[in-house]
């Protein structure tokens, strides 16, 4: 064991680099029972690193509801398995990109989409549909902060479609929004669903002696080295010099390996499959022997490599992408690298699975690292790091609601880029691709249809994240709840969830009581609504200089139902109805945002009941089309409406305790069309539910209006459109 | 009718198209691109990004086993039809007059749009109405089409301008900055076809449009 030795007398700075504690190396030399050397040191922390072992989290992430009839694989695989029926499945994750993509967004935003694609493939799952969900600070005005937004915006909305359109999978939705709380670290998170045959799902397992372990993909090189370390540390001025540990993409080589796979999984060769994402070939070795029990012995000179001269260290550590290690059945070997070369992809045996129960990697003959699989993982640390409830939660309780004009602030919430159409981003994403693509989220979710069987799933990913911050746990439910009813208003059932949270600097009493908080909200929302947690991921130190990101738990809701209606209002002089009950709330409002200049407040009240309710009515054959009420209220959820539809709407709410009502965002509400000849039946239906309703007014007019208050719909539909391609042709950097 | 769909490395719309050929009642065998071409009644190169559109759309899937074999199908009178990345081939390969230049706006552009048919004395049009207007979604960084004005005039001469890119009322609208607007075109011969947007896109109205199938049933015949 003489290579790669440690140098004990600069121990304190090695362990430093490897954000590693003395107590945790003390663990380390008690689990090998002798001093680790370089390359041991380093597995294991990549192995115990934030990211990988989920530390700080895994006591909060327990107690997920995570069953449901419909549930085939919850959290702990690549990604979570749903039924679908008629014996398919869809297989779908969402997973974060952060810190690579503020410090290089194409590539960082870029190798997002590949990683998360490999998770889905991975299981045997042809990706269907990818979702974005992207923050950024505000991009407006000429400040060196708002161009570097929009550089920021334009490197990862090009750096999606660059990778995404490439391997032929379609963006078709997400959300994207701006905050101050983003402007040191940028949030990108990456959902990606796929289809397959209940049957036919793979997993990472790496069992039966002697069977033989297959390294295929792209070469290995020294790209992202440490990134898994690098992803779990805060942002600091001198981080720039960061740039290597971004990881490089290469979509043609992931749409290759990904052909090869799918080709790979028809056949009966292979006994399990794992992707080498964060922590490259440590984690793929490592969980896919721990998962069967087994050991394995790798020869990392056998190893693919891009580049002369790498050593042990950086091949266990390289986080190249496009690549996969692959457990054979023993003898088809060949037949296995076959698949690849068809598709000149680099193939090689490069170990065999034991049943020693330890990782033992060779370097030319040499042994250069040893290893039992089980403490690694199951004597991860897992820490219960201290909690405290933020003092500014006190200080923002109380605010004092200001009393504007209507039409004035109608007026400005139009124009505010969180609310005007995203084209300039939606079409530099190939959405159609596949030809699925019923309906790609101009507003609200989005829906594709299953050719295999005939089903339509619906998708949406969203978080309130100025909710999450006066309030983390409401927040978080009102966010699962939000998701949900922007699948219901497309007559699909809510079923289950992904989520990505996204937070500060765990080692903050406050962030962790913030994590804490949200992933109550969450196990709550879930178990209500019976939408359970498939799989997830999390991200913590989304920091700048000591201030934390607002909290931000992103949910992926996917729906399943034989029937969608599209967003779309359908016939003038159908019936308008609103239902759910609008009440004067306002905290953490577009409207206090914009008009008191505050993320402050008390939460909107929450009612599952009411929800539940909803979410019934919503898969009503009765309904033409519904829109969600969310950000902005009955006044941007109509002037959203009216815009995309363009088809002008006047509509009278009543039963306001003020004007500045019609912007409230109370939860539980949506509006729905309805042909006048089944407004008995729908009314009828709105009584037995004891749901609050009421009609609100007809489709038709030239006027995009509630309660007086409103824009001519051309106008309207002007700024709807035109806002953002015009903020976007300002400079950037 | 038997279709070859020919598949790069990188192509991605191979599947779509068969489906979209097999709808319209088409028998659909994929050739891999080192593969001989067999007997067909067309051969299609569908969309995608052939060896990632690494150096520039097309040009390498030229150097392809396979497009040898296509030329000299195309050369001895077989149809060809190129979507897309497959346009794009068949610019690279010379098997159509021009060049394809980024988009005016640099950016991917994926969206429905309207396409007026500007000649349908041709097979692959021949179901359509001189004048239609179609709407049929393009998907593309690489759709700015140049040629010299020269060859232009022939080809407007020899009725090989076969769509072009415009409003829903058909007053020219153009997305990518092609010249004349140009969307679709074909070779002298009126044997290979090429045109960006995507037809096998627009077959049945969960997708918003149909408008693709009749493109693709001009080749019964």
């Amino acid at each position: 064991m003489g290579y790669m030795e440690l140098d004990k007398s600069r121990l304190e700075e090695i362990l430093a680099k490897h954000k590693l504690t003395k107590a945790d190396y003390e663990h380390i030399v008690q689990i090998l029972g002798r001093e680790p050397n370089l390359v041991e040191l380093g597995i294991f922390s990549a192995m115990w690193s934030e990211h990988c072992s989920y530390k700080s989290s895994k006591i909060y992430l327990k107690g997920f509801p995570t069953e449901a009839p419909w549930v085939v694989q919850g959290p702990g695989e690549n990604a979570g398995v749903i039924d679908i029926g008629d014996g398919m499945v869809a297989v779908f994750k969402m997973e974060s990109h952060n810190h690579p993509s503020f410090i290089e967004p194409y590539q960082g935003a870029a190798t997002g989409v590949g990683g998360i694609l490999r998770d889905v493939f991975t299981m045997g799952a042809r990706p269907v549909l990818n979702l974005n969900a992207i923050r950024f600070a505000d991009i407006r005005g000429e400040s060196p902060k708002a161009k570097l937004h929009r550089h920021l915006l334009s490197g990862v909305v090009a750096g999606i479609a660059g990778y995404g359109n490439c391997v032929g999978v379609p963006t078709i939705g997400g959300e994207t929004a701006f905050e101050e709380c983003y402007k040191g670290n940028i949030l990108v998170n990456a959902f990606s669903l796929g289809i397959c045959r209940k049957d036919e799902v793979f997993y990472a397992r790496a069992e039966g002696v002697g069977n033989p372990v297959i390294y295929v993909g792209s070469k290995t090189g020294r790209d992202g080295l440490g990134g898994a370390v690098m992803s779990s540390d805060s942002f600091k001025e001198e981080d720039e010099d960061q740039r290597p540990t971004v990881q490089v993409g290469d979509p043609f080589t992931e749409k290759l390996l990904m052909e090869a796979c799918l080709e790979l999984f028809k056949t009966d060769y292979i006994v399990g499959i794992q992707d080498m994402g964060a922590a490259g070939l440590t984690s793929s070795s490592f969980e896919m022997a721990g998962k069967s029990g087994s050991g394995l012995k790798l020869y990392l000179d056998k190893v693919p490599m891009r580049e002369e001269g790498m050593n042990p260290y950086e091949l266990m550590l390289s986080e190249s992408q496009e690549r996969m290690l692959i457990c054979a059945k023993k003898g088809y070997e060949d037949k296995v690298i076959e698949i690849f070369k068809k598709y000149e992809l680099d193939a090689e045996v490069i170990g065999e699975v034991t049943d020693s129960g330890r990782v033992e990697l060779f370097w030319y003959g040499e042994k250069v690292a040893d290893i039992p699989v089980a403490p690694i993982t199951e004597e991860a640390p897992e820490l219960c790091r201290p909690v405290m409830e933020p003092s500014y939660l006190k200080e923002i309780k109380e605010v004092e609601i200001p009393k504007a004009d209507p039409q004035e602030t109608f007026e400005k919430l139009i124009r505010e880029p969180e609310v005007v159409d995203k084209s300039w981003i939606y079409t530099q994403y190939d959405s159609m691709v596949q030809t699925n693509t019923a309906d790609s989220g101009r507003v609200d979710g989005s829906v594709i249809r299953v050719k295999e069987n005939g089903k339509f799933i619906g998708v949406s990913t969203d978080c309130n994240a100025r909710f999450c911050y006066i309030d983390p746990k409401k927040g978080a439910v009102a966010s699962v709840l939000e998701a949900g009813r922007n699948v219901a208003v497309k007559g699909i059932e809510p079923k289950a969830i992904t989520d990505c949270l996204n937070f500060g600097n765990p080692e903050r009493p406050e962030i962790m009581w913030q994590f804490k908080e949200a992933c109550e909200g969450i196990k709550e929302a879930c178990q209500e609504m019976t939408t359970p947690v498939v799989s997830g991921n999390v991200s913590l130190y989304n920091e700048n200089e000591g201030e934390g990101v607002y909290p931000t738990p992103e949910i992926g809701m996917v729906g399943v139902g034989d029937k969608w209606r599209s967003s779309y209002l359908k016939k003038e002089g159908n019936l308008v109805y609103l239902l759910g009950e609008t009440k004067p709330e306002f905290g953490g409002s577009l409207y206090l945002k914009v008009i008191g200049g505050k993320v402050a407040g008390v939460h909107p009240e929450i009612d599952y009941e009411k929800e539940r309710k909803l979410w019934k009515i919503l898969q009503s054959d009765l309904i033409e089309s519904a829109k969600d009420v969310g950000v902005g209220g009955i006044a941007i959820a109509l002037y959203k409406w009216g815009s995309v539809s363009n088809k002008g709407l006047s509509l009278q709410v009543e039963g306001l305790s003020q004007p500045i009502d019609i912007f409230s965002e109370s939860l539980h509400r949506a509006l729905v069309e309805v042909d006048p000849k089944n407004r008995e039946e729908f009314e009828k239906l709105l009584e037995e539910s004891g749901i609050k309703w009421q009609l609100v007014g007809r489709v038709g007019g030239d006027r995009l209006e509630v309660n007086g208050v409103g824009i001519d719909l051309q106008e309207g539909r002007k700024i709807y459109f035109e806002t953002f391609p015009q903020l976007m042709s300002s400079e950037i950097l | 009718m038997k279709v070859g769909m020919v598949v790069f490395p990188g192509t991605n719309c191979d599947r779509d198209t068969k489906w979209a050929f097999e709808k319209v009642g088409a028998q659909v065998e994929f050739v891999w691109h080192t593969d001989k071409l067999k007997k067909f009644d067309l051969v299609v190169l569908p969309g995608g990004f052939s060896y990632g559109d690494y150096l520039r759309s097309g040009a390498i899937a030229r150097f392809s086993p396979v497009m040898e074999e296509v030329k000299k199908y195309a050369q001895k009178g077989g149809k060809v039809l190129g979507i897309c990345n497959g346009f794009q081939i068949l610019l690279e390969s010379h098997l159509l007059p021009g060049a394809m230049t980024r988009n005016e706006s640099l950016h991917f552009i994926s969206k429905f749009h309207h396409l007026k048919v500007v000649n349908n004395e041709n097979q692959f049009l021949s179901q359509c109405e001189k004048g239609e207007i179609l709407n049929i979604p393009i998907a593309h960084a690489e759709g700015n089409y140049r040629v010299d004005n020269d060859t232009l005039k022939e080809m407007y001469d020899n009725g090989q301008i076969l769509l072009k890119y415009c409003d829903e009322n058909g007053e020219e609208l153009n997305p990518n900055g092609s010249v004349d607007a140009i969307a679709g075109i074909c070779n002298k011969e009126k044997n290979v076809f090429g045109l960006m947007p995507h037809p096998e896109r627009a077959m049945d109205s969960i997708l918003g449009g149909e408008d693709g199938i009749k493109m693709l049933k001009g080749f019964f015949q």
